[in-house]
């Protein structure tokens, strides 16, 4: 039988074997951070936290556009969304987050044109269908969707497509795990590093992350094998006294990533400061649209006001994407924060910190 | 009297006037023909005897056509599956059309007759109507509501509150189909296969299933909010646990891969053909046999069971065998990155 | 952080190829791997294919994690 290259990571009984494993090697006290929220999800969705040995503790890290898009980015989003003759674009991530005033949700229930789209080809071909609207694309995410989003708005010049516009705060990981390190109160010992974004950026992009800072990094896949045996290699490294860079997701990702994919998207953007939500401003850490692009900027295109924008009151996840707090710390936390009505982003998606905490610690 | 092709639905289709009688006639009344039906008085007059179950819902869906139905035949199997999970035999249907100005004729024909041959198949006569045509943008093409009238057997009692401990918790058959046919649709997918919805009435089934025991407990169409919903709204009713196991939830392999590519989660995904029956443990192999035995029960299953519990919950076995809490969904579903 | 699910390639047409998961076929763009070839399997992102998955290597983990947990036989391929 060919690989399906999903189900073979999947096996339960060798998967609970792995675990015995991991029970067994651990004695002392480790803080893993998972990234990527891709990883959440996984860890999640498989039951990993709960089945992980009591001396590990995963801790769910910045790598979800939900939860480090700033609330100025999501409300100048949402404020293009209200102009006329617009059409705003978004991954369904992002639909549930709320913004300053009200979330993109909120923004369709009052009139906005909001649709929800897998790729941003879907976007653009939207554009092409609507030529007397203006499409505008929410950009976020990380080195793996960047890409798409430069291939998209190559092809949107290309085709002479004017209507198509981006609104960029694509974020980049290898600053963001710096700055984290240098976070004085981290408490954080190894970090599992997403596969899929370094698919396209390479291993050795977090080499400073493990020789500078001296913190392990091993790059996982997203089965459950996959997270286990990261798992166990991370624990290993800690055992031993080395923190290297440590490739489990061979499979998927090749010693210099993808380097057509990166070349392509620096050809788009262009590295810049950027805000994060919880980290602050981390110089280099975002993509901003090179000039010759700028016909295609939503930010150039559309001036919005969003100076009213602020990050929700009392909120502390912040604290939390830094493993620095746990959500009961936060006194909004399930009074006046719940599922249903987030207040900050570690609530919206169901895998964030605080929706996890919601369901599972009570 | 026959209306002429091509033609669209104008506003005085729902005047009262000499257009909504042709319409009437030639859509409603001669596809959906029945004795009760035909005297095409204000009310429908029935006899009935014994404990009567009666439920209402309205149906709206975009795209109004999808593979593997459309809304006349969703809005027939919907209210008919509503009763069927009283365990009442389904009987009669009511049902109301909002539609829009300008909506195509020809589409409201094959609505109507997608409708009349559900009726067929579910055993059902519908035996009152009511149109209504609204200026365009004040609806979606069209709505529709229908209500429904069955009749439970003396000895059924069937209920949401009525899991108990040790019972088994059994699937008819595959989960998601629906939702993905339709979200595939809707969101512009272009998936080159096609996943075609469930949408069936299972009046059949459920018939089938209380021959086989008296000690079917609770019976649910899981719709809106899929298994996961309706297995917290079981729990929470009868006030237990309820414990399934991941590996054991029949998927269709283009439902899952659709679920990996658009990152959504099949418990969650609405069924429009399925149902979820809590058996008392001693009878479960019973009905599952007479499931099988059943078209649309061919698949079914035994994926959990009902534990004691304090508080009301659900949990699922992981792949991994561990077990996570199954929590009631929030928001729409739509495609993720992340 | 990015859903990235493996498909096969079964057409190309200049920079679209056809891709299958799980009996489940659509379009996907190359233009972020543009020595994809049919009969290749990559990981699909937003619309693209962003990597080329080895085999090779897939096997090397089964492996390595067979050893792990004790040389059992994987249930796997
Ligand atoms: S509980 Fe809500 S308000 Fe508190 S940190 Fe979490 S998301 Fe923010």
């Amino acid at each position: 039988m060919p690989l399906t290259y999903l189900d073979e990571f999947r096996s339960a009984p060798q998967v609970q074997r792995l675990l015995d494993e991991l029970i067994e090697r651990r004695g002392s006290e480790l803080k893993i951070m998972e990234v990527c929220g891709t990883h959440t999800m996984a860890i999640s969705r498989y039951g990993i936290r709960q089945a992980a040995p009591k001396g590990i503790t995963l801790i769910s890290g910045p790598g979800c556009p939900v939860c480090v898009t700033a609330n100025s980015d999501i409300d100048r989003f949402i404020e293009m969304s209200m102009l006329p003759g617009v059409i705003a674009t978004s991954f369904g991530d992002m639909l549930r987050v709320p913004g300053t005033r009200m979330g993109l949700a909120e923004a369709r229930s009052r009139g906005a044109d909001v649709r929800i789209v897998y790729s941003p080809l879907d976007a653009l071909r939207m554009a092409r269908e609507n030529p007397s609207k203006h499409v505008v694309f929410f950009g976020v995410g990380f080195e793996t969707t960047a890409p798409t989003v430069a291939a998209t708005l190559l092809e949107a010049r290309d085709q002479g497509i004017n209507n198509f516009f981006v609104q960029s705060v694509h974020k980049l990981v290898p600053p963001a795990l710096e700055a984290l390190c240098s976070m004085p109160d981290l408490a954080i010992d190894t970090f599992l590093c997403p596969g899929h974004v370094t698919a396209i950026i390479g291993p050795q992009a977090y080499k400073p992350v493990a020789e500078e800072f001296g913190i392990p990094c091993v790059i996982a896949g997203f089965e459950p094998i996959d997270v286990l045996q990261s798992l166990i290699m991370l624990a290993a490294q800690v055992d031993e006294g080395r923190s290297e860079v440590e490739l489990q997701y061979s499979r998927g990702v090749r010693p210099d990533g993808n380097p057509q994919a990166m070349a392509l998207m620096l050809s788009v953007f262009e590295p810049a400061d950027a805000e994060w939500r919880g980290l602050g401003n981390i110089p280099g850490s975002g993509l901003i649209l090179r000039d010759e692009f700028s016909d295609h900027d939503a930010a150039v295109r559309f001036q919005v006001d969003v100076s009213y924008s602020r990050e929700p009151r009392g909120c502390i996840c912040g604290d939390i994407l830094t493993g620095i707090h746990t959500p009961p710390h936060c006194r909004l936390f399930r009074k006046v924060c719940t599922p249903d009505h987030p207040v900050g982003p570690c609530m919206v998606s169901s895998e964030g910190t605080c929706a996890a905490y919601y369901q599972y610690e009570d | 009297m026959k209306t002429e092709r091509g033609k669209n639905i104008l506003l005085a289709h729902g005047s009262g006037g000499r257009l909504t009688q042709e319409l009437i006639g030639s859509v409603f009344g001669r596809t959906l023909s029945n004795a009760i039906l035909d005297k095409m008085d204000d009310s429908a007059v029935v006899k009935l005897d014994g404990n009567l179950a009666f439920t209402i819902d309205s149906h709206v869906v975009s795209p109004l056509f999808f593979p593997g139905g459309d809304i006349g035949r969703l809005s027939l199997t919907g209210t008919v599956n509503d009763l069927a999970m009283a365990g009442a035999e389904p009987l009669y249907i009511c049902a109301a059309f909002v539609i829009e100005e300008g909506f195509p004729q020809d589409d409201l024909e094959s609505i109507v007759s997608s409708m009349s041959l559900a009726a067929g198949e579910a055993g059902v006569q519908v035996v009152a109507g009511d149109t209504k045509v609204v200026e365009r943008g004040a609806a979606d093409g069209v709505f529709i509501t229908t209500s429904g009238i069955g009749l439970i057997p003396a000895s059924v009692r069937i209920s949401s509150s009525a899991a108990r401990p040790g019972d088994a918790v059994i699937v008819s058959g595959t989960i998601g189909d629906h939702g993905i046919a339709i979200l595939s649709k809707r969101q512009g997918m272009d998936f080159q296969t096609e996943i075609r919805s469930d949408c069936a009435p299972l009046g059949g089934l459920v018939a089938t299933m209380l021959d086989a025991s008296r000690r079917v407990r609770t019976l649910r169409d899981p719709t809106r909010g899929g298994l996961a919903a309706t297995l917290n709204e079981i729990a929470a009713a009868s006030g237990v646990a309820i414990e399934v196991d991941e590996s054991s939830i029949p998927f269709r392999s283009e439902v899952r891969a659709a679920c990996e590519l658009l990152g959504l989660d099949p418990l969650v995904l609405a069924n429009e053909g399925k149902l979820v029956a809590f058996v008392a443990r001693q009878d479960a192999d019973k009905v599952l046999s007479a499931m099988r035995g059943h078209a649309y029960g061919a698949g079914a299953v035994i994926i959990g069971e009902v534990q004691e519990s304090e508080k009301p919950r659900v949990y699922l076995r992981t792949l991994l065998g561990s077990r996570r809490i199954l929590s009631m969904p929030t928001g729409e579903q739509l495609p993720r990155i992340c | 952080m990015c859903l990235a699910v493996p498909a096969k390639i079964i057409e190309m047409d200049k920079q679209i190829a056809t891709v299958e998961v799980g009996g489940l076929s659509r379009q996907a763009s190359t233009v972020l791997l543009p020595d994809a070839a049919i009969g290749d399997y990559v990981l699909i992102h937003a619309g693209f294919a962003i990597s080329l998955l080895d085999e090779e290597q897939a096997l090397e983990t089964i492996r390595l994690f067979d050893e792990m947990t004790g040389g059992m036989a994987s249930g796997g391929a």
